[in-house]
């Protein structure tokens, strides 16, 4: 299974010797179009060297990165969608999906699951792109609220990780209605003060960013991800005018007041510890006060 | 001036006529009136009894259409509009504010559209901005703190996708009225009455009971979008709205809508004051059903409702 998407059909523009140029070891930069080594690019977790473009990776690898080594445990990974409108466009979206479990060797676009982040105990879901663009269905609307529900019970933080087209059209009424719904279950562990860490990567868009994504406690983005609403061709589109350099993109929301830090992915892991860290101080001094008076 | 689609030609023909003859102070006229009166109510059956889906999505975005405000005039004894988010700007495509209907008060929020070019300027084709939602939860939070039910009418080709809107955060303003609106501790309707854009329509549309009128339709997306990102042709949007199952049927058997409120024959342009007489009977009941609940138990229902939403997985 491969942790990212990638785009080598240029490559041989660049090489001088083709026949003896080792396309599986390198990897062309989307961004500065250097050629990166595959093996130091997985170990600086996907990260150009040079330029420090974030690819895109895949939810496992971000669990991987996120959640101390052996402690995670998946939950609710065997819904699976039952294309409740019979959706056709050009192929059966049932073909669609079957295609997708057999290369993706997942059921949603969606990892949900407990495990310690930093030795602390959190609830962790992570969109994956790589299936149906990551977007938003029934079965990820369910998987997000039951993992909402399990932080609840076991009042743990939760944590998600959002790259993701929107909501998917395939399911239409009831992918828009997930929205609401996992509105809902924020709005639930708000009401009992647990944390919700949102993290937004490239790209976070439509009905994904318009609800539970744009809703943590902490929006945290990486660099350069594209976070809105409407994707931008629809926008010049609609406008009739060439957006402005770096629209959408995580240092211009966080210009415009939508997210509360940039964090590198070198620094993910340490940045929400700690944030996680500093949120329960005073609540744990003040259980530990109660537990002192009885 | 009056606008009207390609198969409502033959009716208005037939109006046309009646019109001509009512001048007529001839007394075989009152016969001739009455005849081509049952032969244009027989019309209107038969078109109406067998529309596409397609012909549906028209009437849902019919140009004679009554809107938020036509509406608001009809049923509301008083109404005074409230305007402004209190962060940025007043937003035209929706209108607020407060109405007292048979003694009791309420909350109306409405997506409006425009009749013209100058309305719709104003009115920016019923497309919100930002401040649109920001101002729409100003006001279901004052309705909160004067125990007034909200009743929101739902009406937008969908939120509007622009350079502002963006900048100042149209996710933020949809998700974060999602958010209130699932906890706001008021009766909520919300009623399409026409077309149901995407997360346009769900940000004013979260409620213990959502309808439908008759020729509506709610999808995710437009029939045009998804044609032009599924079929890569977005004059495929027949196949895209037939597959997008968007009709208030659909949408009652996927368990996402209550109910679907009857529309005059015709439509709810060929008779406004029978629609409005209809939605406020509906309003009517659907309150006293509601206030009938204590607000724990309604917001239970209410949570229960949202967490269910599309539970339809193997």
């Amino acid at each position: 299974m491969k942790v990212i998407d990638e785009k080598l059909e240029n490559i041989d523009d660049n090489i001088e010797n083709k026949a003896t140029f080792p396309k599986d070891m390198w990897v062309k930069c989307e961004k500065c179009k250097n050629l990166l080594y595959k093996k130091e690019l997985e170990e600086n977790l996907y990260v150009c060297k040079k330029c420090g473009f974030h690819f895109r990776v895949n939810a496992d690898f971000r669990i991987n990165m996120l959640i101390d080594n052996g402690t995670f445990r998946e939950y609710f990974s065997d819904l699976v969608s039952k294309d409740p409108l019979n959706f056709v466009d050009i192929k059966p979206y049932k073909e669609k999906l079957e295609s997708l479990y057999k290369k993706t060797n997942k059921n949603s676009a969606v990892i949900t699951g407990i495990g310690k982040l930093c030795e602390k105990n959190v609830a962790i879901g992570v969109l994956d792109f790589s299936f149906f663009a990551g977007t938003m269905d029934s079965v990820v609307g369910e998987k997000i609220y039951r993992l909402g529900e399990l932080a609840i019970k076991k009042n743990i933080p939760l944590i998600l990780v959002s790259s993701s087209g929107g909501a998917r059209m395939q399911e239409s009424i009831l992918s828009l209605m997930q929205m609401a719904k996992t509105s809902l279950i924020i709005s639930l562990l708000k009401e009992r003060s647990i944390p919700y860490i949102s993290v937004l990567a490239d790209p976070t868009t439509g009905g994904v960013t318009a609800s539970f994504a744009i809703l943590g406690d902490i929006n945290i983005a990486e660099p350069d991800a594209l976070i809105g609403f409407a994707g931008p061709r629809v926008i010049e589109q609609t406008i009739r005018q060439k957006l402005p350099d770096g629209f959408q993109r995580s240092e211009y929301l966080l210009n415009h007041g939508m997210i509360d830090v940039i964090v590198k992915r070198k620094d993910l892991k340490n940045k929400i510890s700690d944030i996680l860290d500093i949120l329960s101080l005073n609540l744990n001094i003040a259980k530990k006060a109660q537990k002192h008076n009885l | 001036m009056q606008k009207f689609l390609d198969f409502e030609k033959p009716i208005l023909e037939i109006q046309e006529e009646i019109n001509k003859l009512l001048l007529d102070e001839n007394s075989d006229s009152k016969l001739k009136i009455e005849k081509l009166e049952k032969t244009c109510e027989e019309l209107k059956k038969n078109i109406f009894s067998s529309l596409s889906v397609w012909q549906k999505v028209l009437l849902a975005r019919h140009p004679m259409r009554p809107y938020s405000l036509d509406y608001i005039n009809l049923i509301t004894d008083k109404f005074i509009e409230m305007h402004g988010d209190r962060c940025y700007g007043d937003d035209g495509a929706i209108v607020g504010g407060i109405a007292e209907i048979n003694g009791k008060s309420f909350m109306i929020i409405g997506e409006q559209k425009g009749r013209n070019i100058e309305e719709n300027i104003k009115r920016n084709f019923g497309m919100p901005h930002p401040e649109g939602y920001r101002k729409s939860l100003r006001l279901m939070k004052l309705a909160e703190k004067f125990n007034m039910p909200v009743v929101t009418f739902i009406d937008t080709p969908g939120a509007y996708p622009g350079l502002g809107a963006e900048e100042r955060g149209q996710a933020e303003a949809i998700a974060h009225n999602l958010q209130e609106m699932i906890m706001l501790k008021v009766p909520i309707i919300s009623i399409v009455i026409g077309e149901g854009g995407s997360g346009g329509a769900l940000a004013i549309g979260v409620a213990d009971v959502l309808a439908m009128l008759e020729y509506t339709i709610y999808s995710v997306i437009s029939p045009e979008g998804c044609a032009s990102i599924l079929w890569k042709d977005a004059s495929l949007a027949n196949l895209a709205a037939s597959a997008l199952k968007l009709l208030p049927e659909n949408l009652l058997e996927l368990g996402v809508i209550d109910k679907i409120i009857p529309e005059p024959m015709g439509g709810a342009h060929f008779d406004i004051k029978a629609m409005s007489n209809n939605l406020k009977k509906f309003i009517l009941e659907e309150t006293k059903k509601l206030e009938a609940l204590d607000i724990k138990k309604l917001l239970e229902n209410r949570i229960l409702k949202y967490k269910n939403m599309g539970n339809l997985f193997n």
